[in-house]
């Protein structure tokens, strides 16, 4: 069993809970449908989208270039690093400069990516998430089980209950939503008010005008950068695109696509460090982008712009939960993701597909989701990772369909196994009977019957 | 069976080469298409002569269209030819009189393949005009109820080795979806895909439930 497929067996022995996860998810895909099916222009959309993204990455130099010269003419630092070592040394170095002991910070899967929080904490820096999804699995000490919705794996009693813990609710008990988000805000205002910096992912760079655009819900972006004297932006080189017009067309599917909602609460541009602030630092980070780019088959997973929309969709990742994938990223995109950056350790997330292709069905940006993965399984043999007895049973498939008097004799006996006792049909030798009844093979096959009728 | 004796009641010259045996799918989407490379040659040298090639299950015509010019380098004719009962019948002989006759209530499975494919109906993601062409065919059927289940095109969890390999979410996506069927109160699921089918009746039987299964065609030719 592959490490996945053993992470979902565990998540559905809670039926209740899988169930409320299932319903949960689909409830954003149905209201993403709406948002969908309410623009007549949507799939014009997601063709303009598909074909922006596939434009600005092939000729990625160009825009880069253009976008750190305009970001460094309207005054910020921009810094290039070239995987999350060099990310992490970077910020570090920045905030050693300034002498900062408190970072908060809006929501970034990029510092995720490079295990920023860790490296900065183990150089002595605090550093406090301010989005609520992402505040709540700090705390717990957890990892995001969804890009877009970091702690929806939790409920509102498993929040009370780390907020009491953690002293930030004071009302034993009271696990109201709206109670714990105003006890959340009071404990974060504290922390924007008292922090030395603040650092912000970015949903968009834009070349012609050198902004850094970060889409928020709770405003929490522009909290971090209001407050600290000191903002960095972190982003990947692949979230560039080449101006307003192009953002236009992200801006209006990004939300609608993820969440469901006609926009994100807040659209916040930052150009530069406002007046009473020290300085804006951007640092670009490739980490392998570069590299894949260059990869005929899947660099189309580089179009990606985290909207989440194809875990939503996913039947497996709706049924397996975040978790249960290897890569940090998980679901379709992040099966894609985890093979780029390492096959050996991720190949178990490749079977943990149906190809029902919902996924690339729906994607904002036409990445061919599906597709990919079936590529990746063709390549697991040369990664050394393919299942032996998988490939086993395929070169016997092969080998039987290939001549056909073997074929025929088989179809021929198959149904004696109708008359196996089902001890021996239901026994753990066939994984088929975990979930299912046998199926009762016909007496004579659909070869000897048509012989039969084509004698008369 | 049926699908012969459906197209063979439309008037068709109907032929089924002895030899065949698999198109080599279910290795390629477990990751080995060399397998299926000696399949395709020996499918294409069966078939290529024929005007159309007529398959009632869609994901095996799917990967057929879609992957064999590749498999084939492109050196390929049966890619084009082959379709898809539903399709073929839909499209090519366009059928206007009554078919067959079915009087029941029956819930349609909509098969990941023919829907995102062969484009047999409107992908439920995607904002373009609605249409299902397997119910366009039903609709010739006498007697006939013909209802949905929700999420009407979320999948069954068969995926091929995916069911081995992944079994107890195949297993839970199986029993979600004929649970959906079971709702809309269809004393049988049809669908044109006989793997989707097979894997919910196994589901169902371990179940214990008692709905019943038939193939888009049965129902099509069913008393003629």
């Amino acid at each position: 069993m592959t490490q996945h497929s053993k992470a979902a067996k565990k998540f559905l022995e809670n039926q209740d809970y899988a169930k409320w996860h299932d319903n949960t998810f689909w409830a954003v895909r149905s209201k993403r449908d709406t948002m969908a099916m309410g623009l007549d222009e949507w799939e014009q959309l997601r063709e303009k989208a598909s074909a922006i993204k596939q434009h600005t990455i092939t000729h990625l130099d160009e825009y880069l270039e253009q976008f750190s010269n305009n970001a460094e003419k309207n005054g910020a630092m921009v810094h290039w690093a070239k995987d999350a070592q060099e990310f992490n040394e970077i910020v570090y170095s920045i905030l050693k400069e300034y002498g900062v002991k408190k970072m908060v910070k809006s929501k970034s899967m990029l510092t995720e990516e490079c295990e920023m929080n860790p490296y900065l904490e183990a150089h002595g820096i605090e550093v406090v998430e301010t989005d609520l999804g992402e505040r709540i699995i700090q705390l717990k000490g957890q990892k995001p089980s969804h890009i877009v919705m970091p702690a929806i794996h939790l409920n509102h009693d498993d929040v009370g209950e780390l907020f009491e813990e953690k002293g930030i609710s004071d009302e034993k008990g009271n696990h109201d939503p709206t109670y714990l988000t105003y006890k959340a805000r009071l404990s974060l205002r504290n922390e924007f008010l008292t922090a030395d910096a603040g650092m912000t992912g970015a949903n968009f760079g834009i070349a012609e005008t050198g902004d850094i655009v970060v889409c928020t819900n709770e405003g929490n972006a522009d909290m971090s950068t209001s407050c600290p004297k000191l903002h960095i932006a972190a982003i990947g080189l692949e979230k560039v695109i080449p101006n307003y017009d192009c953002l236009a067309v992200f801006q209006r599917m990004l939300c609608r696509a993820g969440t469901g909602q006609p926009t994100t609460t807040y659209t916040s541009h930052f150009r530069k460090a406002r007046p009473t602030a020290s300085q804006m630092h951007i640092v670009l980070v490739d980490n392998g982008r570069s590299e894949w780019i260059g990869n005929p088959e899947h660099w189309e997973s580089l179009k990606c712009i985290r909207c989440g929309s194809c875990m939503n969709t996913c039947p497996v990742y709706r049924r397996s939960g975040g978790y249960s994938y290897s890569y940090f990223i998980p679901g379709p995109i992040g099966i894609n993701l985890g093979m780029l950056r390492n096959p050996n350790k991720h190949s178990g997330n490749v079977s943990a597909c149906t190809l029902c292709l919902s996924c690339q069905s729906l994607c904002p940006v036409k990445i061919d989701l599906g597709d990919q993965i079936y590529k990746w399984r063709q390549q697991l043999d040369e990664f050394g990772t393919a299942n032996k007895e998988k490939e086993l049973m395929c070169k016997g498939m092969s080998f039987v369909y290939g001549h056909e008097s073997i074929y025929n004799a088989v179809t021929n006996m198959a149904h004696m196994a109708n008359w196996l006792p089902p001890f021996i049909m239901n026994s753990s030798l066939n994984p088929w009977a975990t979930g299912h009844e046998m199926m009762k093979f016909p007496k004579k096959p659909f070869h000897t019957l048509f012989k039969e009728i084509d004698k008369k | 069976m049926a699908t012969y004796k459906l197209l063979k009641h439309l008037g068709l010259d109907v032929e089924y080469p002895e030899n065949q045996t698999c198109c080599g799918q279910p290795m390629a989407n477990a990751g080995f298409e060399q397998q299926a490379k000696p399949l395709s040659r020996k499918f294409e040298s069966l078939f290529k002569g024929f005007d159309y090639v007529v398959a009632p299950s869609v994901s095996c015509t799917a990967f057929v269209r879609l992957n064999y010019p590749r498999l084939l380098n492109h050196d390929c004719e049966t890619a084009d030819k082959c379709m898809d009962v539903v399709e073929f019948l839909h499209d090519v002989v366009k059928p206007n009189a009554k078919l067959g006759t079915f009087p029941h209530k029956v819930s349609l499975h909509n098969s990941c393949h023919g829907v995102r494919e062969l484009g047999l109906s409107s992908p439920s993601e995607q904002h373009i005009a609605k249409y299902n062409k397997i119910k366009d065919l039903l609709r010739l059927v006498e007697g006939i109820e013909v209802v949905e289940p929700e999420r009407p095109d979320e999948c069954c969890g068969f995926g091929g080795m995916f069911s081995v390999e992944e079994k107890d979410v195949s297993a839970q996506m199986g029993r979600d979806k004929v649970e959906r069927h079971i709702q809309t109160g269809a004393e049988y699921i049809t669908g044109p895909d006989c793997s989707c089918l097979m894997h919910m009746a196994g589901v169902a039987k371990k179940q214990g439930l008692q709905i019943k299964f038939k193939h888009v065609v049965e129902i099509l030719a069913e008393g003629l």
